[in-house]
């Protein structure tokens, strides 16, 4: 008896979840490297591709491209950090007040709604009041579908804080705005910080709401990746996959570890 | 001395009570004017008329849901039939999206269980290594998926050198592959909230069932299912409606046969051949199935509760 814990097979279905799951990208990792112009055979290790997107024929298309993606992301996620603190200091500081249920469902709304459909819906919008389609849209739209993802870190970090320490500090003649600054918004960094982090990636990797409000002319890294796969996939595009790829582990692993000091404050 | 707080109020709360308003309002005026303002928009384009070069005739209108559900003939003036062209997408997209649910369902809970059943240190790697994927480029996972499953890709190209098949199994364009690629998209969904269920699960019930000689798999239909359920359902609807209304994954990896919501609505916005109205019509008519899914849970959510 192997306890109750223990069942026959779930050890290999987990192994097998892995393998499925990292599968594709190793193989896309390995073949980045690939010296050969043809996708299919292997012709020895090299970073020919990963030159070639920043120096080839495509360079300033991808160049620019990033440039918009990542000041969009950096952008978009400030702001709906900034909005979700404000938000998150109401809903879990404010008591109950009117409208507190309607206003937590408007909060995830971007969440329920299908993202093909916020994407048609903001098209119709911006085309209604006549606002060009381009950066300006792409940036609104980002900083309203970021909102949730920043909140939900924020408020489940914010609701795990006693309000005790803001209130000695209030005892002690603290106004407002400094028992804020001073207590409260460094006992919730970790959560700010995941919030925050989470935005960016939903930002940076968001395409289909981006694909409908971008208008002519105007591309982020994965629509430009997305124009390029329709042509069939090229052994450069490998190369931006997988440096896209070591930005998402590397911003994963930092928001483990912002949650693991998160953990060891509050204990 | 909480009772000689000068300025926290009468409540003794930390001042937050008196500027809800405030603090709530770039909330409501983002998600109002950018969110639900353009969904009610859209609902309304619905009923507009469609004009050529793509865009709307404000002229009201019924024809966009009467082309998504009725036919009649090639020049209008048969008495209407139901046209299954468009239903029949639906019915593959919600089909499809049941699919992808049960298999993430089949493959999810083993796992989840077999996480959360490990000790500390293991399971949090573990659990880093589940979530990683998810944080990776959705566009950038489908595209990967594609050229390992492609006719002379890695996978083919593998299972051929070993002889174990002699010519390359045709995968992409394939239901399977679009079957493959929500699976593979959403996976780490299931998991999650699964996880999170038998995390809390008290295994002195497991125990108590084992005493009573219940074998493994009847505990686990009998006592662990029903305890870990909302867990389940929660995975479920994260993975099932995403899935419903996905692009990337029907659009890379299938072909004209697996035509899916998405790509029907998005076909209806590309240049001059787009329809606005019927986009929206199609965008709303997927919005309500969502929305009576979700509605659904909530309902079960708080009967449970009420227990």
């Amino acid at each position: 008896m192997k306890g109750v814990r223990h069942y026959p097979g779930f050890l290999a279905m987990a192994v097998g979840c892995l393998v499925i799951l990292y599968a594709p990208l190793i193989v896309v990792t390995i073949y980045s490297f690939n010296d050969s112009a043809s996708i299919t055979t292997w012709g020895g290790f090299s970073w020919r591709w990963y030159a070639d997107v920043f120096t080839g024929p495509e360079a300033p298309r991808f160049k620019a491209a990033a440039w918009n993606s990542i000041t969009i992301a950096m952008l978009a996620a400030t702001t709906a950090t900034a909005i979700a603190i404000a938000a998150a200091v109401a809903m879990v500081r404010g008591g109950r007040f009117r409208g507190k249920s309607a206003t937590f469902a408007l909060i995830n709304l971007p969440l329920m709604v299908p993202e093909i459909v916020t994407a048609v819906a903001c098209l119709i919008f911006f085309s209604t009041i006549g606002l060009t389609t381009g950066y300006m849209t792409i940036l609104i739209a980002h900083i309203t579908f970021c909102i949730p993802f920043a909140y939900l870190p924020i408020a489940a970090r914010l609701t795990g804080i006693e309000d005790v320490y803001e209130q000695a500090a209030r005892d002690l003649y603290a106004t407002r705005a400094q028992a804020f600054r001073l207590i409260l918004l460094p006992l919730m960094l970790p959560g700010i910080l995941s919030g925050f982090l989470l935005a960016f990636i939903i930002s940076l990797d968001d395409f289909i709401i981006t694909n409908f409000v971008k208008g002519a002319g105007m591309e982020t890294l994965p629509t430009a990746i997305f124009g390029s796969v329709k042509q069939g996939i090229k052994p450069n595009i490998m190369a931006i996959s997988t440096m896209m790829l070591a930005v998402s582990v590397l911003f994963v692993t930092l928001s483990y570890l912002a949650n693991r000091i998160g953990q060891r404050t509050r204990s | 001395m909480a009772g000689t707080a000068p300025k926290a109020g009468k409540e003794g709360g930390t001042g937050y009570r008196g500027i809800v308003g405030p603090l709530l309002l770039p909330t409501w005026v983002m998600v109002g004017v950018f969110m639900v303002i353009p969904v009610l928009l859209m609902a309304v384009y619905s009923f507009l008329t469609k004009e050529f070069r793509g865009g709307v005739i404000w002229d009201f209108t019924l024809a966009a849901y009467d082309q998504f559900f009725l036919s009649r003939g090639l020049f209008g003036d048969e008495p209407p039939r139901i046209e299954w062209t468009y239903i029949s997408i639906f019915w593959r997209s919600i089909w499809q999206a049941a699919l992808a649910t049960l298999v993430c369902l089949i493959v999810g809970f083993p796992t989840a269980w077999f996480i959360a059943t490990r000790p500390a240190r293991s399971r949090a790697v573990w659990l880093f290594l589940i979530t990683v994927p998810y944080w990776v480029n959705l566009l950038i996972r489908t595209v990967s998926l594609k050229f390992l499953i492609r006719d002379n890709g890695p996978l083919n190209e593998s299972l051929m050198s070993i002889g174990l098949i002699d010519g390359p199994l045709p995968l992409v364009n394939t239901n399977l592959a679009v079957q493959l690629g929500l699976f593979y998209s959403y996976l780490p969904f299931m998991v999650l909230p699964i996880y999170a269920a038998v995390e809390r699960y008290n295994f002195a019930l497991s125990e108590a069932a084992a005493d009573l000689y219940a074998s493994r798999w009847v505990t686990l239909w009998e006592i662990v299912l029903p305890i870990v359920k909302p867990g389940i359902i929660a995975g479920c609807i994260l993975v099932f409606v995403p899935s419903l209304g996905a692009f990337l994954a029907p659009d890379l990896l299938g072909g004209a046969k697996t035509f899916m919501i998405g790509s029907l609505i998005d076909e209806q916005f590309r240049g001059s051949q787009g329809n606005w109205p019927f986009g929206a019509a199609a965008a709303m008519i997927l919005m309500t199935l969502v929305m009576i899914v979700l509605l659904a849970y909530a309902r079960a959510q708080a009967k449970s509760e009420a227990r």
